[in-house]
């Protein structure tokens, strides 16, 4: 008891109370935090910063720290200047061509696995559960297992060099009707039976209620499969052989495989560079955008 | 408004449990039936097969003059008041109530004119462009009332609607429940396990217990003429008192010391279940039967003795005013009080 007191004097005699106390815990924190911070940053800057450099410096040096004059140049050859064997793309067609991937890629996978979930889970199907396990196995055998298939059949269809091509053999998704079942399981049966009374078909029940009550869901996965879509690489890689439907991924290789025709007969590695940079923008502005949907709708839901 | 029909309705789930048994009701146009009893006896099933949420297995349901057994639940022209009030989360109070006059494509101006007349009469003007997240549970259960009424259905189906609020706002509801019902002469069926609901709201009770049917009536004929032992101990609180007895030499005679001084069923058994409803006993008496209270009870109105006559239990509830200690205490028994059982069937003899 003494002891109790005493050490309770002693604290509040040693902290002055007008001054914030600022405990270790909170010094180690954001010492890991900012540590972190600098770990992820560091890279993204070293490439900005490097792009200010002359191609030949690069060849020479490699990456660079500090500044030079070419930024602003290597920009815009990034972004307008047509590139690639044939001459015939520029920076904003791949980004462009990359936009319709990764949109066409994240909505068809929300569509298509929202309506596979919404069957499985309210329609008295005579093999709803098998079928579900069966679309979920489908996770054991990624893109990169059925590729020649998935390729033959594209091929003998004329869809090569589309956005068809590029965007449909990826649009089924096995985590997307995951994701959406187990949604949809966990909205009250009641909500169901009052809709029906008050007289909601199928799809009335889906627009109405269905949709908007899975918003934020729909937003985290929207986040997760635009960004995943986005890095495609492989696929784009093997079915568009044209290059004015490269994406940004194929593009920035394209850049660094085409010798530049400026004389020195070096790779473009500060346009190559610059593109890079440009093709992280979309995914971090669409996460920072949805970032506070997207926590909740792993986190919470609003029923 | 309409007369609804349950001719031996029956349920049989594929499993092969039979949640309800045979149910053949009749309920006039306008009256509030509620249907009553434990969890698991089917009161919630047999609700459900009437707003056509479940398949009939037998049987057949007609709300009006047609048999709606394979009619949708929205072409029932139902409402139903669910126990969670499953309001659509993200649409105002009033989409809540209108979403089921827009889907049968009422213009706006009609479901404007009826949302705003059912905000009237549940006050609830002010909460119209609330989402039901914003409101409390009593103003839910409110929304929930609106969205039945604004449709004007035949029939108004409640799945206990007030077992999620607190005592005093559930009083306050019941009362206005009944009232609306009363105004708008809905036919009404009522779900419930409370029994104070039932016999309060009610102008017939149907008891069920374990997927039967074991009484039909208006609440004093349940609570005056109990139709079995179930029956006897599940209305009332607290319950009837039930004691085993024997009939011998035309005389009920509860053990080898108490005697009762009653005239025996005019059914001839041996034993019988005798039963007598606490606040109908007296204390006081000349010694014939005593009770020996073990605890007191103390309700503010009035007084519950907890004991035992002749070594069963045995409850009383006396008045306020009337001194109530621990010990032995003489009591009175009503002679024309008094429901006899079968001992076994435990139907009313």
């Amino acid at each position: 008891m003494a002891d109790l007191t005493q050490s309770s004097t002693l604290q509040t005699s040693v902290s002055t109370p007008l001054r914030p106390r600022i405990k270790l815990r909170h010094v180690v924190d954001h010492a890991i935090l900012i540590a972190g911070a600098f770990l992820m940053l560091f890279p993204v800057v070293l490439v900005l910063m490097t792009t200010s450099f002359e191609d030949a410096d690069i060849v020479k040096h490699g990456l660079q720290l500090g500044f030079e004059g070419k930024m602003l140049e290597n920009f815009e050859a990034a972004m307008f200047e047509a590139s690639g064997f044939t001459k015939t793309i520029t920076g904003t067609r791949m980004l462009m061509n990359s936009m319709i991937l990764g949109l066409g890629f994240a909505i068809g996978k929300i569509v298509i696995s929202m309506m596979a979930a919404y069957a499985i889970v309210y329609f008295r199907l005579r093999f709803a559960t098998l079928a579900f396990w069966i679309i979920f196995t489908t996770l054991l055998l990624p893109l990169e297992v059925r590729i020649l298939p998935s390729y033959e059949a594209i091929q003998s269809l004329g869809l090569a060099n589309t956005y068809t091509g590029l965007i449909v053999p990826l649009i089924a998704s096995a985590t997307g009707t995951f994701f959406f079942r187990q949604f949809f399981r966990s909205i009250p049966e009641e909500l169901v039976e009052a809709a029906r009374i008050d007289g909601a078909g199928p799809v009335k029940f889906f627009i109405d209620i269905i949709i908007p009550l899975s918003r934020t869901m729909i937003a985290a996965i929207f986040i997760i499969m635009f960004v995943y879509g986005w890095n495609q690489y492989l696929w784009p890689t093997l079915i568009t052989t044209d290059e004015g439907m490269f994406t940004l991924v194929r593009g920035i290789k394209q850049i660094v495989q085409v010798l530049s025709q400026t004389g020195a007969m070096i790779p473009e590695y500060g346009k190559a560079l610059a593109l890079s940079l440009i093709a992280m923008i979309p995914p971090v502005l669409i996460v920072i955008f949805f970032q506070s949907w997207f926590v909740k709708g792993l986190t919470e839901s609003d029923k | 408004m309409a007369q609804v029909t349950l001719d031996r309705v029956r349920k049989t789930y594929p499993n092969g449990h039979e949640a309800v048994q045979p149910c053949t009701v009749e309920i006039p146009d306008g009256e509030l039936v509620v249907l009553v009893g434990p969890s698991g006896c089917g009161k919630s099933t047999l609700l459900r097969m009437i707003a056509g949420l479940e398949d009939i297995t037998e049987g057949s349901l007609s709300i009006g003059p047609d048999v709606v057994n394979h009619k949708d639940p929205a072409d029932r022209n139902i409402a139903m008041v669910f126990q969670n009030y499953a309001l659509y989360p993200h649409m105002t109070v009033a989409k809540n109530m209108g979403y089921g006059l827009k889907n049968r494509g009422a213009s706006k101006a009609e479901i404007d004119q009826k949302v705003a007349e059912a905000a009237r009469i549940l006050n609830l003007g002010d909460y119209l462009d609330r989402r039901p997240s914003q409101l409390s549970g009593g103003q839910r259960q409110r929304v929930a009332m609106g969205r039945a009424i604004v449709r004007d259905p035949e029939l108004f189906l409640f799945d206990e609607p007030l077992s999620n609020l607190d005592a005093k706002l559930r009083n306050q509801m019941r009362i206005e429940i009944r009232a609306l019902q009363q105004r708008l002469g809905v036919t009404s069926v009522y779900v419930t396990h409370d029994q104070v609901e039932a016999m309060t709201m009610a102008d017939r009770i149907i008891v069920l217990n374990g997927g039967r049917v074991e009484q039909i009536g208006t609440p004093s004929e349940i609570y005056e003429r109990p139709a079995s032992t179930f029956v006897a101990g599940f209305m009332g609180a607290p319950p009837m008192n039930l004691m085993q007895a024997r009939v011998l030499n035309g005389a009920v005679q509860l053990d080898g010391t108490t005697k009762l001084t009653l005239a025996p069923p005019a059914v001839a058994t041996d034993t019988v279940l005798v039963g007598f409803r606490p606040e109908d006993v007296r204390l006081g008496g000349d010694g014939s039967a005593v009770l020996e209270v073990a605890i007191v009870e103390e309700l503010g109105a009035h007084r519950l003795l907890h004991g035992t006559l002749g070594g069963q239990s045995f409850s009383i509830s006396v008045g306020k005013d009337e001194t109530a200690q621990v010990g032995p205490q003489p009591i009175t028994l009503p002679q024309d009080r008094v429901h006899f059982f079968h001992p076994e069937r435990g139907t009313r003899l």
